[in-house]
């Protein structure tokens, strides 16, 4: 499902909806969250990333949607006509924070030591979501760094498991290189099925992965703390020009 | 305990408890802000000073560090007895940070032969004097007490440092309770 706008002379959005108290106009199929976004309401995601497909897995977009008891998923749930949906309520709130609290709590989120310090998705939602201690009993789980590719590390205590790299390398490069393994507590993610990234031979070198990760868990080799910038927009920005046919200079785009 | 509005002057307290001292060293650049502190408080424990025991009827003590030895778990209850507000003072405080790396290496032994008897540079023996025995993990502070208010930053900054201890100290001396949210939303329970 493409969430970008459609361009003009296209259809105009006619389905009514109302986002927090306010009556707005959506597109037939038009997801939650790309209906906020359009109108500049802001709900906090970290496994949604446009240009990928959608997983659903983090649970931190969810809404309230009037008549409905449970909390959809804004990334995942197309918007109906007379949708009521609320965005921003004390109960979203907490549920929030306690989504976060656990990702920090399952890991090994020192951010002290983190090559993405500063500049860390998971860290951002903390902040702006006023995570200021996890109240969970943390995890302290013994987990390992892959170095052993020539560009990249993969640092699995930092791993959210958001899914961004396997489905930007399975969907965007084609390679297919990465997946979750195991179940639960134990989900991990192995570079061909369980080989040391190193000797995964489907994988191109072409960083993909490392670009859209939102944590320290995937970076450049030799970064050391705090040094690591990722560009998780830059997909965005190719899925759309492969659609369109268009390979031009991204400055051009952005001026 | 007497109401701090009763009182002149609020007396402030700092702990280091399992950390670097790099909250403290943070602290101290307050620079000349350190002198406004000093009007409206005294600094009666911490490394800062030459008192050896935690003193009665504090009203806010910083703690910097994990709860990682018996000598922090003994310090940290302490402090809980005897202080009104009890802030967790940069991540170790908070998360077990740097400080809580070992847990994920199982029992303390192991860290202690890794870093005693596996180092090339050092003797191979294991410290057993003076030394205060670890515990089986490194915590952070809320997992030991009863924390109020939350400081997270490797170190803070000393403008965040500051923009806390304002806040707190006029509540203090206001004789306000802390807001609730400081101390983070109810817990959630099943079914509701
Ligand atoms: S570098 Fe490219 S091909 Fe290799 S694992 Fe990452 S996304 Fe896949
Ligand atoms: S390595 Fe990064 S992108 Fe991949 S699942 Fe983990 S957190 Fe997500
Ligand atoms: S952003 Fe919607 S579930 Fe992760």
């Amino acid at each position: 499902m493409s969430l970008v706008p459609p361009r003009s002379g296209g259809p105009r959005p006619n389905v009514p909806v109302v986002l927090d108290g306010e009556e707005v106009s959506a597109y037939e199929g038009e997801t939650i969250l790309a209906l906020a976004r359009r109108v500049g309401t802001d709900i906090p995601t970290l496994c949604y990333l446009d240009g990928l497909s959608i997983h659903g897995g983090c649970r931190l977009c969810m809404v309230e949607v009037a008549g409905d008891s449970r909390l959809p998923l804004a990334c995942a749930t197309p918007v109906t006509a007379e949708m009521e949906i609320r965005t921003d309520t004390t109960a979203l709130r907490n549920h929030r924070r306690r989504v976060i609290e656990l990702l920090f709590a399952e890991g090994n989120h020192i951010c002290a030591t983190c090559v993405s310090s500063g500049a860390c998705e998971l860290q951002d939602l903390a902040a702006t979501n006023g995570v200021d201690h996890i109240h969970y009993a943390l995890e302290f789980p013994r987990t390992d760094v892959d170095a052993t590719h020539p560009k990249y590390v993969l640092d699995r205590e930092r791993c959210v498991l958001c899914t961004r790299c396997v489905r930007v390398c399975d969907e965007v490069e084609g390679a297919h290189v990465w997946d979750i393994a195991h179940r639960g507590n134990s989900s991990t993610l192995v570079a061909e099925l369980g080989k040391p990234w190193g000797e995964a031979s489907s994988c191109t070198w072409c960083g993909k992965c490392v670009l859209v990760c939102p944590t320290g868990a995937l970076s450049f080799k030799g970064r050391s703390t705090g040094e690591m910038r990722h560009d998780p927009d830059v997909i965005e920005f190719l899925t759309r020009l492969r659609d369109e046919g268009e390979w031009v200079d991204r400055q051009e785009v952005s001026s | 305990m007497t109401d701090a509005t009763d009182r002149p002057r609020l007396r402030v307290a700092t702990a280091w408890l399992g950390g670097c001292s790099g909250c403290h060293m943070s602290f101290l650049d307050l620079d000349e802000w350190l002198f406004d502190l000093h009007e409206r408080a005294d600094l009666v424990f911490g490394p800062l000073t030459d008192v050896k025991t935690f003193p009665d009827d504090v009203d806010l003590t910083l703690v910097e560090g994990a709860v990682t030895n018996e000598d922090n778990l003994e310090l940290a209850r302490a402090i809980r007895a005897n202080s009104r507000v009890v802030a967790s003072f940069g991540d170790c405080a908070v998360t077990g940070n740097v400080t809580a790396l070992r847990n994920g290496m199982g029992e303390p032994q192991a860290m202690l032969e890794r870093v005693y008897v596996e180092h090339p540079d050092l003797a191979g023996v294991l410290p057993t004097e003076v030394v205060p025995g670890l515990l089986p993990t490194a915590q952070p502070l809320h997992e030991t007490i009863t924390v109020d208010v939350y400081l997270p930053g490797c170190p803070p900054s000393a403008d965040r440092i500051r923009t806390a201890l304002i806040a707190l100290l006029d509540a203090l001396s206001n004789g306000h309770p802390l807001p609730d949210e400081w101390r983070g939303p109810e817990d959630l329970t099943f079914g509701n």
